[in-house]
């Protein structure tokens, strides 16, 4: 039978990789790797997964060296001859093995206001919003987003500078910034504004590169760069 | 056939902290519209600067040549003023943000240097202006 050379870390923040080698079968992807070294060969190994069809986000990977979403992602895809190397995400603190501590990912949607506010009361009328609105069509592009971390643990910005919201939480934000409904435009434009905000991106790519889900981000932060420039001209900033 | 561990290799991964950046939020905007608004103009003046330098060179033009047409050229100066505002003011904002995510520095000592650097642009590449003026 054909083998498979995987090689995955283990330990927390210092630790090593560890090779095993795991039958490779057909179709098979790179979360059925590493479920079947846990199952099979080494009850001992950490990682995180939820749903197993790209919906929940939880399998989020390195593999060789790219973060991915390892339920999505085909062995025959990524393997180099029969070697595959898994990692923890980078940008995130590692707790153990394959689980990362994704505590400041999502601090970081809180701190660039990626909640709705409500900008009207239970007695005014149903907002009508239409499919066609500029908004509504800027707001869809990026709604499907699934908050698996892929963009922000490929973001060069967010390794040279930890305090960055980064593309996910900065794309929640213009989401938000779109929806004719939301009360907090000034506020949010406010929260994502400066160095650890949308300015700081250079539009290198790697988050629309990289999205499981074709979302581009780097057009959120440059929109986001827009709003916040025309606020800061008009003095609402 | 079943699968097995076959080796260990040791590796680490770093982890990184970072100070708070010595300006508002606000001000980081302005600086970045600062910054757009010089590029723009950049664009426009490194064109024509490089046309000037390719005219120059193609028609053989002595010092003395160049020299008689800067003299006394209001317009070349006031172009040449602008160009050099523009540079104050782009370098140093592009040059900050470099020292500040590839360099660490991050403490308001960096905002005094590169105040530091924007006056020194401007008063060296006003003094190559006004020398081929007068």
């Amino acid at each position: 039978m054909d083998m498979l050379q995987v090689s995955v870390w283990r330990g927390g923040a210092s630790g090593g990789y560890r090779t095993y080698e795991v039958p490779r079968r057909e179709s098979q992807s790179v979360l059925d790797v590493v479920t079947y070294i846990q199952r099979s060969i080494d009850p001992t190994l950490s990682y995180r997964f939820a749903c197993r069809v790209g919906m929940c986000g939880a399998c989020a990977m390195t593999v060789n060296g790219v973060a991915r979403w390892t339920c999505r992602t085909h062995v025959a895809k990524v393997a180099k001859g029969n070697a595959i190397q898994i990692a923890p995400l980078a940008n995130l603190p590692v707790v153990k093995d394959l689980v990362t501590d994704m505590r400041e990912f999502f601090d970081k949607w809180a701190r660039a206001l990626g909640r709705f506010v409500p900008g009207a009361t239970r007695k005014d009328a149903f907002a009508r919003v239409a499919s066609d609105s500029p908004g509504r069509v800027a707001a869809n592009a990026g709604i499907e987003c699934i908050g698996c971390s892929v963009c922000y643990s490929s973001c060069d910005v967010v390794s040279w500078n930890p305090d960055y919201l980064g593309p996910a939480a900065l794309n929640r934000a213009w989401t938000l910034v779109n929806d004719v409904r939301d009360g907090a435009r000034r506020e949010r434009l406010a929260a994502v504004a400066g160095d650890a905000g949308c300015h700081a991106c250079h539009t290198h790519l790697s988050c629309s590169e990289r999205c499981p889900k074709n979302i581009a981000p780097t057009a959120a932060i440059a929109g986001l760069k827009r709003a916040v420039a025309g606020a800061a001209w008009k003095g609402e900033l | 056939m079943e699968g097995r561990a076959v080796s260990s290799a040791g590796q680490g991964f770093a982890a990184g902290s970072v100070a708070a950046p010595g300006l508002s939020a606000k001000s980081e905007v302005w600086l970045w519209i600062a910054q757009r608004a010089s590029a723009a103009l950049l664009a426009l003046y490194v064109l024509v600067h490089l046309a000037t330098i390719i005219y120059a060179v193609r028609h053989g033009l002595s010092g003395a040549a160049i020299l008689e047409r800067t003299r006394g050229n209001a317009a070349g100066l006031a172009f040449y003023v602008l160009y050099v505002l523009a540079i104050a003011v782009h370098a140093p904002i592009g040059l900050r943000t470099l020292c500040q995510e590839w360099l660490g520095w991050r403490s308001a000592s960096l905002n005094w240097f590169m105040a530091a650097v924007a006056v020194a642009l401007f008063v060296f590449g006003l003094r190559a202006a006004w020398a081929v003026f007068i």
